[in-house]
């Protein structure tokens, strides 16, 4: 199963290094990965996604908590929680192709944020599953670049990861 | 305020630290730091001949001891040098602190001479590190440094410091912080009390129950509750590798070492447990053999560990305890006095009257050879035994020497037993020992080694030489990588694919002599107590002790690959 992992870390160099060797070391996998500092300037929050059955990822958070730069972290996925991605997508679109993809962009709720006689520039935010779609949606050929974020999130209601 | 330079605060935060000895091997990158250990006399260093006995050497006085060992190397190939030791340390949890030196702060990242990334390279083998920033960093990274290194599941800290951060002419004031709290970092206390409970209601019903200890136990100073416990509830109990003196090998409920070349008798009541209480353990794959599946089929299983990520890592723990096994174990024992009526004393005598049949069976009962004069490598160990009344250290490098040291020579006192576990490092014992002997001047330090380990480290015998240590050296020379031949004659037709070198051997004794050493070749049975006793006779002397064994032997009991702890190989022609 798909889970949601969120990293509250020292904002130290070398803390981001120790996560990711951690995942190679053991032969884990990240699906994603998203990083930034936080309004606490000394922490940074990271967020990744991974594939595991449960014991795999009791294992991840155990060893993720062993981190010393780790100071906290949560398995969104273990409740409700909200997530987000977002993509910056280009589309080649000519003639009444135009019309189709400007169509496909107010379905899913994008933004065309640039856009050449041949080419636009779109952003949608959402789910991962909702980005999946916006691009199997475009014709066969039509999407020439895509640049994904990594998913983050929080969790829905009161609960929330901070000091 | 005095104002100090950052070599300064280093040697003197070290001291703060309660450092005494240091390990070490100079070079540009450490030289003011070198300068700053000239000019005072409160760390005593111990200049090695190769970086990774350096490690080694900590990592002895570290077991030893119990206090985190010390180690400075330059930057580049001294760090590369020191990697060896640290994944050895890390991997048997060892309180270690390396000191790297890095090239100038300007240069990191230009490809500098004798730059490496050193906090890179040892990342996956460190329980933490710095860098360096500035001067004013050292104290205080230090003083987190040995916080890390030596609470909790203890491992190696490495601290990598840039040149131009120990400049003699760069003076700040210097404090030795006194609270080192990270706010990341929370060290395990006493363990939950529910499922202590539950797991000793477990250990009071047990028919046929089994203590599985280890190195954690000897980590975490339970070694005297652990003996308590188990004589409290009268349970058979084996040690792991690693926590060979955890519990006193000389007493009757203990049942030898378990795993790969564990006894009969551990093994069997091991895999015919119903309860088993493992503390300080970690399920490793020498112990449990491959597949985990068919390990302990009828137990419910207890573990204690001080390491969340230990629990439930290889095998599925049904009461998970997390936290300081002394701690814990003196909560066990607490419950235990108050319901000792309800152990199962029926069911735990039958169990006991089965035990008793496979420890007849006597496993590691030792065949002399047939003509009376070739020395079996068991029967060496066994004369040493005897001859260091059982009380020496005994480190080891890896390979047959050490399952035979670990089987034959019986600690009955933790932190005697000196040997790579996890990484399992040829080339660890003889520096291991020279920190042993540094740790305590007076003991009796010996390092039980084999002819093609001890080449790994032999430079070694020049520091010996100059800092008077008389470690004993008891090599069991059968002209071949024993261990890897061992397995060539039982996995793959008795092709010895560079596993021998006899032709090429050098001549021990002279090399020994060479160094200013004493060296003794033992080539005979009826020879070997009284020359062996000679050569502990000479107290103030490095020994170096040749004996030749014969070459043919093979280490048992051993675990059947792919099969249960209780599928093992008896001997050449006998299996379970």
């Amino acid at each position: 199963m798909r889970h949601i992992i969120s990293v509250l870390m020292e904002n130290e160099p070398g803390a981001l290094s120790r996560v990711v060797g951690l995942f190679s070391q053991r032969n884990y996998n990240i699906d994603s990965l998203t990083v930034a500092p936080t309004d606490e300037s000394s922490l940074s929050r990271l967020t990744l996604t991974t594939e595991g059955d449960d014991a795999k990822i009791e294992q991840i958070t155990k060893h993720l908590n062993k981190l010393v730069d780790v100071v906290k972290l949560v398995d969104l996925t273990d409740g409700a929680h909200i997530e987000r991605e977002l993509m910056l997508v280009k589309v080649k679109a000519s003639g009444s192709q135009r019309e189709e993809v400007q169509r496909l962009v107010e379905i899913f709720r994008g933004q065309i944020v640039d856009l050449t006689a041949n080419v636009f520039s779109i952003q949608l935010v959402g789910t991962g599953d909702k980005l999946d779609a916006f691009v199997s949606a475009q014709a066969e050929g039509a999407v020439i670049e895509v640049a994904r974020t990594g998913v983050t999130g929080v969790s829905r209601g009161e609960k929330v990861l901070n000091l | 305020m005095n104002q100090i330079s950052g070599g300064e605060m280093l040697v003197r935060a070290l001291h703060d630290a309660e450092v005494e000895l240091v390990f070490g091997y100079p070079g540009g990158a450490v030289l003011h730091i070198y300068d700053a250990i000239f000019k005072q006399d409160k760390i005593e260093h111990i200049l090695v001949r190769h970086e990774q006995a350096a490690t080694h050497a900590a990592d002895g006085y570290a077991r030893a001891t119990g206090k985190p060992g010390v180690v400075l190397v330059t930057s580049g190939p001294g760090a590369t040098n020191a990697i060896t030791g640290i994944a050895t340390a890390y991997m048997d949890s060892i309180p270690m602190i390396v000191l790297s030196g890095q090239v100038e702060s300007r240069l990191i990242g230009t490809d500098g001479f004798q730059e490496t990334d050193m906090i890179g390279i040892s990342r996956p083998i460190v329980k933490h590190s710095f860098i360096v920033r500035t001067a004013t960093d050292i104290p205080i990274m230090i003083a987190k440094a040995f916080h890390i290194a030596t609470t909790g599941r203890p491992g190696p800290v490495v601290i990598d410091i840039p040149k131009d951060t120990t400049d003699p002419k760069v003076e700040f004031p210097y404090t030795y912080p006194t609270d080192t709290v990270l706010r990341s970092y929370a060290v395990p206390g006493k363990g939950h009390s529910g499922q202590i409970k539950k797991a000793v209601e477990a250990l009071l019903g047990a028919a046929r129950p089994m203590i599985y200890a280890g190195g954690g136990v000897i980590q975490g100073e339970a070694s005297d509750a652990l003996t308590k416990l188990t004589k409290l509830l009268g349970f058979p109990i084996t040690n792991t590798l690693m926590g060979l003196g955890a519990y006193p090998a000389s007493d009757n409920q203990f049942l030898g070492m378990l795993g790969m070349h564990g006894t009969y008798e551990a093994n069997m009541s091991m895999h015919h447990c119903d309860v088993l209480l493992g503390i300080g353990v970690r399920f490793d794959d020498r112990v449990t053999n491959s597949d985990t599946s068919k390990f302990c089929p009828e137990a419910t299983i207890l573990h204690v560990d001080i390491d969340p990520a230990s629990i439930s890592k290889t095998v599925v723990a049904d009461v998970p305890i997390v936290g300081c096994v002394s701690l814990v174990l003196e909560e066990m024992i607490g419950l235990v006095e108050e319901s000792k009526a309800r152990i199962n004393t029926k069911a735990l005598g039958d169990w006991w009257t089965q035990i008793e049949r496979w420890r007849s069976k006597d496993s590691l009962g030792i065949k002399p050879s047939e003509d009376g004069k070739v020395i079996k490598p068991q029967q060496v160990i066994q004369s040493l035994h005897k001859i260091t009344a059982g009380d020496a250290f005994i480190a080891t490098d890896v390979g047959q020497h050490q399952m035979f040291a670990a089987q034959y020579y019986g600690f009955d006192k933790p932190r005697r037993w000196i040997n790579s576990g996890g990484l399992g490092t040829m080339g660890f014992g003889f520096p291991a020992a020279m920190g042993v002997q540094l740790a305590y001047p007076d003991a009796v330090s010996v390092c039980v080694t084999g002819e093609g380990s001890f080449q790994m480290n032999l430079q070694e015998f020049a520091t010996c030489m100059q800092y008077d240590l008389p470690v004993k050296i008891i090599c069991l020379n059968n002209q071949a990588l024993g261990m890897v031949k061992q397995w060539q004659d039982m996995q793959y037709s008795g092709r010895h694919s560079h596993s021998t070198y006899a032709e090429s051997l050098p001549d021990f004794v002279r090399l020994a002599e060479s160094y200013g050493h004493v060296g003794i070749r033992i080539e005979k049975l009826d020879e070997l107590d009284e020359k062996l006793s000679a050569a502990f006779a000479l107290k103030d002397k490095l020994v170096f002790v040749d004996v030749l064994v014969d070459p043919e032997e093979h280490v048992y009991p051993m675990a059947i690959k792919g099969g249960a702890m209780k599928d093992m190989l008896l001997s050449k022609s006998e299996r379970t």
